[in-house]
C-alpha cells in the first residue's frame, strides 16, 4: 500500500472541540479513548490558527494534518508523514465544498447535525477504507443528494407514505408547542 | 416516541447551543428502532433512528454483542422498502455494524440482488458493503459480478468494484489477482477516477513483478493520465522503476527523467509538487537534474496558500541536507517565510536556512530568530536549536554569537526536553570547539544556580568534572558548584560533591580548599552524599597531606566502568552474601545482543507432539555454565567468548547442524547443535569428525559424543582444540558427521535393533579473527579515544572495491571485525557520499581496541575506508589491520 495515497482520518469538530462526525480508516486508534484524544490534541493545537480562508497546515505525531474551519465547524484530514500535502488538501476540499453544497450554504454546526445524515453519506462516498474514492465536490454532493426515489416503486403507494409522514411530523409538532 | 427528530428553524434563537440529539440515550434509540420490524415501513422515520444510531456509533458509544445483533437484524429488514435514501443509510448501517460470518449469510441474498439491480447507486454501494463485509468463500461466488462491474459502463459502479479490490487483495490475493485482465482493460478507461483505481490495483497486483511494473510504466508515461491523482500514482511508480533500473545503467540519462520533468509543467499544483518531490528523492541526483524541481518549489514559497508553502519549504528542507547549494537560490523566499503565520513553516524555513546559509549571513540570520523565539512552541524550539548547533559545527568561528544566543534561551521559559536540548548543544560545542569551551562552562553553571530539572544539574555537574580541571583557571567554578551542596536536593547534592572531589583528585593547587568544603559535606542529612563525602576524603588522602592522587586512584574513583550495566546487576542480583566478597571481574562484559540468528536455529521443524523441544541454551552465562559441567572442558579456564551458531547444513535437509565456536585463552570448543529431521531414523553415537588439516597451530584434544538422537530434539555434541595460549590463531576445519542409523518403525515409535554406521559430509567451519573481540562497548567513545592515546594509534587506507551502497560496505566491516558499533554510528544515512563509524571491543588477552573507520565514496560505486586503531598493544593494533587487510 506504500505508494496509493492513504487517507488516515477525516474528522468533524465544532468551536469547542467535540465530535461532529469523524471516521477513521487506519487502526492506528484502536480504542475511542485514543481517538479522543488524538482530536483533544488535534484542535488544541491547530484552534488559534486562522484557518478560514486557506486551508492551513500542521505536522504532529508523525502525521500530516489539513484543516480550514467555517463558523463553528472545524474540518480535519490526516494523511501519513510522507504523503504529497496537495493531495490531501484535495480531499478536504472535496470533504468541505461537499458539506457546503449540502447544507445550501448555511454550513455550521446546528445544520450539520440537524442534516447528519448527509454528512456521514457524504464522508462514506469520498473515502473508502482510506483509498480515495472521489474528490470532487459537485459529485460527492450529487451521489449523497440523489434522495429521488426508485423508479421501481409504485407512484401512488409512494404519494401516500409520503403524505402520512409529513402530516405524522405536523402533528406531532403542533402537539408539542 | 412521538417526539420529532427535527426542529424547525423558529427556535433557534432560544438555545444558541441547541442540538437535536441532546439527551439521547441509546436505551431508548435501541426502542426507537423497533419501527423497523413494522409491517408498514415509514422510511423517513427509519432513516432517523438510523441516523441517530450512527450517531451514537460515532461519538463512541459501543453496542454489546446482542445489541448489535438485534439491531443488525432489524435493519435487514428495511431492505423491503424501496426509498432510495433509506437504503443508503441500511448500507453505511451494515458496515458500521461489521457483522459475524453467520449475520453475513443473512444479507449476502439482499445485497446479492442489489449488486445485479438497474440502479446504479444500488449497484455500487452493494458491491462496497458486501466486499467489506465478506470472506473467502463468498467471494468466489460474487467474482464473475465483481469482474463484469469492473468494466461497468458506470464509473461509480467501476470504482466501488476496483477500491473493493484493492482491500480484499490483502484478505484474497490469489482471487483479486485472477482480475487483472479486466483491471488492465478498465485502466485506459475514460472516467478520471476509474484510471486512478485500476491504475492503483493494476500495480499491487503486479509489485512484485518488476518487469511487469516496468511494462506499465513505460506504455502509461508515452500518454499522459486523465486525473491528476492517477499522474501521481504514475510518478511514484515511475520513481520506483528509476530506482530499482538505477543499479544497471552506470552511465547516460536516467531512463523517464524526462518524464518526471515534464510532469513538472502539468497544470495540477498536485502533480506538479509530485514530480518535484520526486527529483529531489532520486538517488544520486545532480544539480542538472535538480535545477527544474527547485525553481518550481520556489514558485510555490510564495504561493498565498498555506499548504503549498509548507509543502514546498518542507521539500527544500529536506534537499538541503544532501545538496545545500542547490537550495541557496531560494533564500530570499525563505527569509520571507520567517514571519510566516503558520509556525511548522516558518521553522521549517528557519532551519532550511541554518542549513544553506554562508558564515557572513549567521549574525543577521540570528537577529531574526530571536525575535522568532519567543512566539513558537517548544518543539519547534528544539528543531532550531538542533540545526543551531550543527550551524555552530559548520562555522566554529561563530562560536561566540551562537553561544550566545545558546545562553540566552537557556534564561528563557521552558519545558525539559528544549532545556535538555540546549545543554546537550552547549556541551557538544564544548567538546569539538576548544575557543569555546570557558564561555560555555560559565553558561552552564549559570544556568544550574537556577535549574529546576534535577537530571539538567547532575548532567551539568558531571561534566563539569571532566571539563572544569583541564581550564585556565579552575579554581573559578568552585563557587558554582559548592553551592549546589547548599541549595539542592539530595541527587544533585551527591553529584556537586563528586564534581568536587574530582577537582580534588586532578588539580594539586586546589586540594587542601577542596578537602575542607568536602570535610563539611560529612555532616550532610542524606547517607549518599555523607558516603561520597567519605570516601573521596578517604581515596585522595584527606588527612591534610597535599600528594599527587594516584593514577589508579583516579581510575578507580573516575574511570569508565567497562562492564555493561545490565550484567553487573544481573550478577549482583544472583550475588549471595557469603564469605567470598563479590567480585567484579567475574561479571561477563560481553554486550548482550539478542542473536537474531537465533530464528533460524535448529527446531524450526513443525512438531507433531506437544510444544517443541528447548533450543540449546545460547546466552553467555548459559554456555558457561554447559561447557564447564563438562569434566573434559573444565578445566580451560574462563570462557572469553562464543559465537552466534553458524550454520553448517542447507536448509531442509535431513540432519540440520550448526556450530557454535567457543574460545577460551588456549583452547577453543566447538559446540555443534544437531537435529535429526527424518522421522524414521535414530542417530546413536553421534559424532563430528574434524579434520584440522588447514589449521596448523590447533590440535584436537578432546571431544564429546552424543549418545542419542531421536527424531526432532536437538543435541549437541562437542570436540575440543588446543590451541597457543592467547594467540588469535586462525584456521579452516573440515566436518563430517559420523553416527549409527537404526529405522524407527513409525506406528509403534521402536527402533531397530541393529543400525549401519553412516557419515553426512557438514560445510566448512573457520575460526576467524573476529571471533577473538569481544562486543564490548564504551559511552563515551570520544572520551575514550582520547584517553587511551595516540601511542599504539596505527592509520591505514583501503580501497573495498565496488560496493551495493556505502551501508552495505559499514556492515561488511563490522561484521568482519566482530565488534560493538558505538554512538549509533552503524547506521548510514540514505544518498551519504561519506560516513565515519566508531567500533569498540576487547581483543583476546582483554585488551581493549577502538577503532573509527571513516568511509567514502570514490566514483560512483567504489567505497575508500580509512581505518584508524587504537589499542592498550601494537600487537593488537597490527593484528586488527590485518583482518581488515586480510578479509
Amino acid at each position: 500500500m506504500d505508494s496509493c495515497p492513504c487517507i488516515k482520518n477525516i474528522i468533524l469538530l465544532d468551536s469547542e472541540g467535540n465530535r461532529v462526525a469523524v471516521k477513521y480508516y487506519s487502526d492506528e486508534w484502536p480504542t475511542n479513548s485514543a481517538k479522543e484524544a488524538f482530536e483533544k490534541a488535534l484542535f488544541s493545537k491547530t484552534q488559534k490558527t486562522n484557518a478560514r480562508t486557506e486551508a492551513e497546515i500542521a505536522m504532529f505525531e508523525n502525521h500530516i494534518i489539513v484543516y480550514k474551519f467555517v463558523q463553528d465547524l472545524h474540518f480535519f484530514v490526516t494523511g501519513a508523514e510522507g504523503e504529497n500535502e496537495l493531495i490531501l488538501v484535495t480531499v478536504l476540499q472535496g470533504f468541505f465544498d461537499a458539506v457546503g453544497l449540502l447544507l445550501r450554504g448555511n454550513v455550521d454546526k446546528k445544520e450539520a447535525l440537524e442534516n447528519l445524515d448527509l454528512i456521514l453519506l457524504c464522508l462514506d462516498e469520498i473515502v473508502d477504507g482510506g483509498v480515495i474514492l472521489e474528490t470532487d465536490a459537485n459529485a460527492i454532493a450529487g451521489k449523497v443528494a440523489s434522495h429521488s426515489v426508485d423508479a421501481a416503486a409504485p407512484l401512488s403507494e409512494q404519494t401516500i407514505s409520503q403524505a402520512l409522514a409529513t402530516a405524522r411530523e405536523h402533528l406531532a409538532r403542533s402537539l408539542l408547542k | 416516541m412521538a417526539q420529532p427528530l427535527v426542529k424547525k428553524d423558529d427556535d433557534r434563537d432560544e438555545e444558541a447551543d441547541y442540538s437535536p440529539f441532546l439527551g439521547i440515550e441509546k436505551g431508548a434509540v435501541l426502542q426507537e428502532a423497533r419501527v423497523f420490524n413494522d409491517p408498514q415501513l415509514d422510511p423517513r422515520r427509519c432513516s432517523q433512528v438510523i441516523t441517530k444510531l450512527l450517531y451514537l456509533l460515532n461519538q463512541g458509544e459501543s453496542f454489546t454483542k446482542v445489541e448489535a445483533t438485534e439491531v443488525f437484524f432489524s435493519v435487514t429488514k428495511l431492505f423491503q422498502s424501496k426509498d432510495i435514501g433509506l437504503r443508503r443509510m441500511v448500507y453505511v448501517m451494515i458496515k458500521e455494524l461489521s457483522p459475524s460470518a453467520d449475520e453475513v449469510i443473512i444479507v449476502t441474498s439482499s445485497l446479492m440482488k442489489d449488486m445485479t439491480s438497474k440502479t446504479d447507486m444500488y449497484r455500487a454501494n452493494a458491491i462496497r458493503v458486501l466486499c467489506r463485509i465478506t470472506d473467502g468463500t463468498l467471494l468466489t461466488q460474487i467474482e464473475r459480478y465483481l469482474k463484469q462491474a469492473i468494466v461497468d459502463k458506470n464509473p461509480v459502479v467501476a470504482s466501488a468494484a476496483l477500491v473493493s479490490g484493492i482491500h480484499l487483495l490483502q484478505t484474497n490475493p490469489e482471487i483479486v489477482k485472477r482480475w487483472s485482465n479486466e483491471v488492465q482493460e478498465a485502466v485506459q478507461s475514460r472516467a478520471a477516477l476509474v484510471q486512478f483505481h485500476a491504475l492503483a490495483l493494476l500495480h499491487q497486483i503486479r509489485q512484485n513483478d518488476r518487469l511487469a511494473v516496468n511494462k506499465l510504466v513505460s506504455s502509461l508515461t508515452r500518454g499522459s493520465a486523465r486525473s491528476p491523482l492517477a499522474q501521481c500514482l504514475l510518478i511514484r511508480y515511475t520513481s520506483q522503476v528509476i530506482r530499482e533500473s538505477a543499479n544497471n545503467t552506470q552511465t547516460g540519462d536516467r531512463p523517464f527523467y524526462d518524464f518526471l520533468e515534464g510532469c513538472l509543467r502539468h497544470k495540477a499544483e498536485m502533480v506538479i509538487f509530485e514530480a518535484a518531490r520526486a527529483i529531489t528523492e532520486l538517488n544520486g541526483v545532480t544539480s542538472r537534474e535538480l535545477t527544474p524541481a527547485i525553481t518550481v518549489l520556489q514558485l510555490f514559497l510564495s504561493s498565498s496558500k498555506p499548504v503549498l508553502r509548507f509543502a514546498a519549504v518542507r521539500t527544500l528542507n529536506k534537499v538541503a541536507m544532501t545538496h545545500p547549494t542547490a537550495v541557496t537560490n531560494c533564500n530570499i523566499d525563505m527569509e520571507s517565510l520567517i514571519s510566516d503565520q503558520n509556525r511548522s513553516i516558518a521553522t521549517l524555513a528557519i532551519t532550511t536556512l541554518l542549513k544553506t546559509g554562508n558564515e557572513s549571513s549567521v549574525d543577521r540570520l540570528m537577529k531574526q530568530i530571536t525575535n522568532f523565539m519567543s512566539d513558537i512552541a517548544d518543539e519547534f524550539k528544539i528543531v532550531v536549536v538542533e540545526a543551531i548547533r550543527s550551524l555552530c559545527l559548520k562555522f566554529p568561528l561563530k562560536h561566540r554569537s551562537l553561544m550566545n544566543f545558546l545562553s540566552n534561551i537557556l534564561r528563557e521559559e521552558g519545558g525539559f526536553e528544549y532545556k535538555k536540548a540546549i545543554v546537550d548543544s552547549i556541551v557538544i560545542l564544548i567538546r569539538d570547539i576548544p575557543e569555546a569551551k570557558e564561555t560555555g562552562l560559565l553558561h552552564l553553571c549559570e544556568f544550574i544556580e537556577d535549574c529546576e530539572f534535577t537530571y539538567l544539574s547532575t548532567q551539568i555537574l558531571h561534566f563539569l568534572g571532566i571539563e572544569g580541571p583541564k581550564t585556565s583557571d579552575p579554581s573559578k567554578y568552585i563557587r558554582y558548584i559548592y553551592n549546589r551542596v547548599h541549595l539542592e536536593n539530595a541527587t544533585v547534592r551527591a553529584g556537586a560533591v563528586s564534581t568536587l572531589a574530582k577537582f580534588g583528585a586532578m588539580v594539586d593547587g586546589l586540594k587542601p580548599r577542596i578537602f575542607v568544603l568536602l570535610r563539611r559535606c560529612l555532616f550532610d542529612t542524606d547517607d549518599e552524599v555523607r558516603d561520597r563525602a567519605t570516601l573521596y576524603l578517604n581515596t585522595l588522602g584527606g588527612d591534610g597531606a597535599v600528594v599527587e592522587t594516584g593514577a589508579d586512584v583516579k581510575e578507580f574513583l573516575f574511570g569508565s566502568l567497562d562492564i555493561p550495566l545490565v550484567n553487573i546487576e544481573n550478577s549482583l542480583k544472583n550475588y549471595e552474601a557469603s564469605e567470598k566478597p563479590f567480585d567484579i571481574n567475574s561479571v561477563p562484559k560481553e554486550v548482550k545482543t539478542q542473536p537474531l540468528t537465533e530464528k533460524k536455529a535448529p527446531g524450526k521443524k513443525p512438531t507433531g507432539l506437544g510444544a517443541p523441544p528447548p533450543g540449546p541454551p545460547t546466552t553467555v552465562d548459559a554456555y558457561e555454565k554447559l561447557l564447564s559441567s563438562i569434566p573434559q572442558f573444565a578445566k580451560f579456564g574462563k570462557l572469553f567468548k562464543s559465537s552466534a551458531p553458524v550454520e553448517l547444513t542447507e536448509a531442509e535437509t535431513e540432519y540440520a547442524v550448526n556450530v557454535v565456536k567457543h574460545i577460551f585463552d588456549g583452547h577453543v570448543v566447538f559446540q555443534y547443535n544437531c537435529t535429526n529431521t527424518v522421522p524414521e531414523q535414530l542417530l546413536e553415537n553421534v559424532t563430528v569428525i574434524v579434520d584440522a588439516s588447514e589449521a596448523e597451530e590447533f590440535a584436537e584434544v578432546a571431544s564429546k559424543p552424543l549418545r542419542s538422537l531421536p527424531y526432532d530434539s536437538p543435541g549437541q555434541t562437542f570436540v575440543a582444540f588446543e590451541k597457543p595460549d592467547g594467540v588469535p590463531a586462525v584456521g579452516k576445519f573440515s566436518n563430517m558427521l559420523r553416527f549409527i542409523v537404526k529405522e524407527v518403525d513409525p506406528s509403534t515409535g521402536e527402533a531397530e535393533e541393529d543400525g549401519v554406521e553412516d557419515e553426512y559430509q557438514l560445510e566448512d567451519l573457520e575460526v576467524v579473527a573476529a571471533d577473538y573481540i569481544l562486543k564490548v562497548g564504551v559511552s563515551n567513545f570520544r572520551n575514550a579515544w582520547e584517553s587511551m592515546g595516540a601511542d599504539f594509534e596505527r592509520v591505514d587506507e583501503y580501497g573495498l572495491g565496488p560496493r551495493d551502497s556505502l551501508a552495505e560496505a559499514v556492515n561488511a566491516v563490522i561484521d568482519l571485525l566482530g565488534m560493538q558499533p558505538c554512538e549509533g554510528t552503524e547506521a548510514v544515512p540514505p544518498n551519504s557520499r561519506s560516513h565515519t563509524c566508531l567500533l569498540s571491543g576487547v581483543y583476546i588477552g582483554n585488551v581493549k581496541a577502538l577503532v573509527r573507520l571513516q568511509f567514502g565514496l570514490d566514483g560512483p560505486k567504489d567505497v575508500a575506508m580509512k581505518l584508524a586503531v587504537r589499542s592498550e598493544d601494537e600487537i593488537v593494533s597490527d593484528a586488527i589491520h590485518e583482518i581488515v587487510a586480510s578479509g
